[in-house]
């Protein structure tokens, strides 16, 4: 997989707990253009493992002299996030993927609504400097939780003016979704990044009002969770290794020095999808990709996030 | 490195040929004695010096006679350039690849330089240099893809990526083995292979489709493919089929080795960086049996090649008029020695 050498050029606090960070090139020169909802993965060196988090691009694509991504703080996680605000500081050299989009723009769609969930409006910002660019119509409704936390609210009312609506948890305000998507134009597209009830209830009303599946997007990242430690076999390697609770699966295989297939490394893209040859357990599965029959076939699964809980998964790598 | 071009032409007098050392670089497509579809994609990364493979878009011998050819075709049927509205930034996502791989890989030829969004582009065998405002169509003389599609060797189309498929909604098509954008223009993956036989029940198609939706910008591939043609011809596209289909009737015993060329699509695609889009590069490189016939070891393979052909395929790239004659020919250079794995000339 091809990686970019960068370097921390600036961190900033933007909120109580949001932090941006700035990157530029190690050799000094521009970064590849990128699409509008794109993601890097960076890898972290924690201790000596081996940490491969996602994040959305926050800059505008046509800006290459630095890339931007900001991470929320999450205390009950593996960890990434939390050396991210304390560990890392600016001059520090990182390992970056080249820009991956598994949440684009529609360009065909007449109208794009974005709604986005408090840490949610990361892949907002750089669609956001798309869609002004081309001129389209679009909407852009951003809740959060209370108005310290709203990052980016002041800089996005500068670029979106009245595209921008607010929701203010703690000052009781409210997006109502079926008055939201009950009355767009056909052809409308809409995206939604954010808490996973909030995605699951946009789906929801979607489904409700009858909108066509494939005009409305979501993109959840999910951080590997934690779990009981499980064994897997792998049959072309011929190694047998052991998946401590808070390692993946794919992280493991890794670990192990075997080189396994990856993209995105949050259940999204399907890149990393592994044969299983044999098992005497459960599959748990945490992905986006599978479909639910081939989650109940129990013939796939996605080791980026994907656990198991039994003695014997033999997989075909 | 600085390139000779020759003067040829691919139509009418059919003036072309390799030479030794084109027929070298050749990229023969078969590494074994038997033929069958598969998934046969690998990284387009940087090859041997002097390959095909050296450089992301490879300039050869018949450049300017190439784009001379592309020239004539479009003002014959301006209709083999087509883009539909929402594929604007693949345009400039295009513009921006070949110009810079060019500039880059070949600079005795090809000058780009760049001041902010005030490009300067000098192409020197075609005798073009112009200035322009990247993202500003009107500051060039047409469409940024056409542009530089009528300066870059081969044929392109522009995949738009949504609803879990590709699309093909641009295309630049003057050298096409019997396909026609006007057909195929906005369709999707499953709709423009529909014709392909034998790959649906091989489930090529679905792996192939998953695996270039997870193409990455910066990590180009490429495949080959292959049919075959009589003189050597670019412009082999339904539209033009009576200049060309007839041509399949004249070959006889006597001109069998002049006429049937080997026709090698070197197929890349590069992800596209603002539209997030891809372009599929299709370049053709021709060559008739009697230049194969330098290298035995390329003789008796394509002998066996032919030879073993499914009837399916036969019929489906056309070769059916004229298979056993080249079957014929190429038979007496084969002792039936084993010949190793690999695409190799010697």
């Amino acid at each position: 997989m091809s990686t970019i050498d960068v370097k921390v050029s600036a961190i900033e606090q933007v909120t109580p707990l949001v932090k941006h960070f700035t990157f530029v090139k190690e050799d000094g020169t521009v970064f590849p253009a990128f699409s509008g909802g794109s993601h890097v993965v960076i890898s972290l060196n924690i201790g000596g493992r081996i940490h491969r988090n996602p994040y959305s691009l926050m800059g505008s694509p046509e800006d290459t002299s630095a890339y931007h991504i900001s991470v929320r703080r999450q205390e009950r996680s593996r960890g990434g996030s939390v050396y991210m605000h304390e560990n890392v500081t600016v001059g520090m050299p990182f390992k970056i993927t080249y820009p991956v989009n598994l949440f684009s723009l529609a360009k065909k769609a007449r109208k794009h609504i974005l709604i986005a969930g408090g840490i949610g409006i990361t892949p907002f910002m750089s669609q956001i400097a798309d869609l002004e660019r081309l001129g389209a119509d679009y909407e852009l409704h951003y809740a959060f939780r209370a108005p310290e936390h709203g990052a980016f609210a002041e800089r996005l009312k500068k670029t979106c003016g009245n595209k921008l609506h607010c929701y203010v948890d703690s000052l009781g305000e409210r997006l109502d979704l079926s008055v939201l998507m009950g009355n767009q134009p056909l052809g409308t597209h809409l995206y939604v990044c954010g808490p996973n009830p909030m995605v699951v209830s946009v789906f929801e009303v979607a489904r409700n009002f009858g909108w066509p599946e494939n005009h409305i997007h979501s993109e959840q990242f999910l951080a590997p969770p934690i779990g009981e430690p499980f064994k897997i076999q792998l049959a072309r390697s011929k190694k047998e290794i052991l998946v401590p609770a808070e390692m993946s699966m794919l992280e493991a295989i890794e670990a192990a020095g075997v080189e396994a297939d990856f993209l995105c490394r949050g259940g999204a893209c399907g890149r990393c999808e592994l044969q299983i040859l044999e098992t005497d357990g459960a599959l748990l599965h945490n992905d986006h990709f599978l479909t639910d029959a081939e989650k109940a076939s129990g013939k796939k699964i996605m080791p980026c996030v994907s656990r198991a809980k039994c003695e014997r998964l033999l997989l075909d790598i | 490195m600085t390139l000779v071009f020759k003067q040829e032409t691919f139509r009418d007098d059919y003036r072309y040929s390799n030479s030794p050392s084109g027929i070298k670089r050749f990229p023969f497509p078969f590494a074994e004695d038997q033929y069958m579809y598969s998934v046969n994609i690998e990284p387009h990364g940087k090859g041997k010096q002097g390959s095909v493979n050296e450089f992301a878009f490879d300039v050869d011998e018949h450049y300017v006679a190439e784009c001379i050819d592309k020239g004539i075709t479009l003002e014959q049927d301006p209709g083999r350039y087509e883009s539909l509205p929402h594929m604007m930034d693949a345009q400039w996502d295009f513009l921006e690849l070949t110009m810079e791989s060019h500039a880059q890989d070949y600079p005795d030829h090809f000058t780009l330089k760049k001041n902010g969004l005030n490009w300067n582009w000098e192409n020197k065998p075609l005798g073009i240099k112009d200035s322009f405002v990247f993202g500003d169509c009107s500051t060039l003389p047409m469409d940024p893809f056409e542009y530089m599609g009528r300066q870059v060797q081969g044929d392109f189309v522009l995949l738009d990526q949504r609803d879990e498929t590709l699309y093909a909604d641009a295309g630049f098509i003057t050298s096409q083995a019997d396909w026609s954008l006007a057909f195929n223009i906005g369709m999707s993956w499953k709709e423009w292979h529909g014709p392909v036989p034998r790959v649906t029940e091989l489930g090529v198609m679905d792996r192939a489709l998953k695996y270039l939706m997870n193409l990455q910008l910066g990590s180009p591939v490429r495949r080959l493919n292959w049919t075959m043609t009589i003189n050597p011809r670019l412009d082999t596209s339904p539209e033009n089929y009576p200049f060309w289909g007839g041509d399949r009737n004249k070959v006889n015993k006597e001109n069998v080795s002049d006429l049937v060329h080997l026709r090698v699509e070197l197929q890349a695609l590069f992800r596209l960086p603002r539209s997030n889009g891809i372009v599929f590069v299709i370049r053709c490189y021709l060559i008739n049996l009697k230049e194969i016939a330098t290298y035995p070891r390329w003789s008796k393979r394509l002998h066996r090649v032919l030879k073993g052909l499914h009837p399916d395929l036969i019929e489906y790239k056309g070769l059916t008029k004229f298979h056993p004659l080249a079957v014929d020919w190429l038979s007496k250079f084969d002792d039936g020695a084993t010949i190793e794995l690999g695409t190799q000339p010697e």
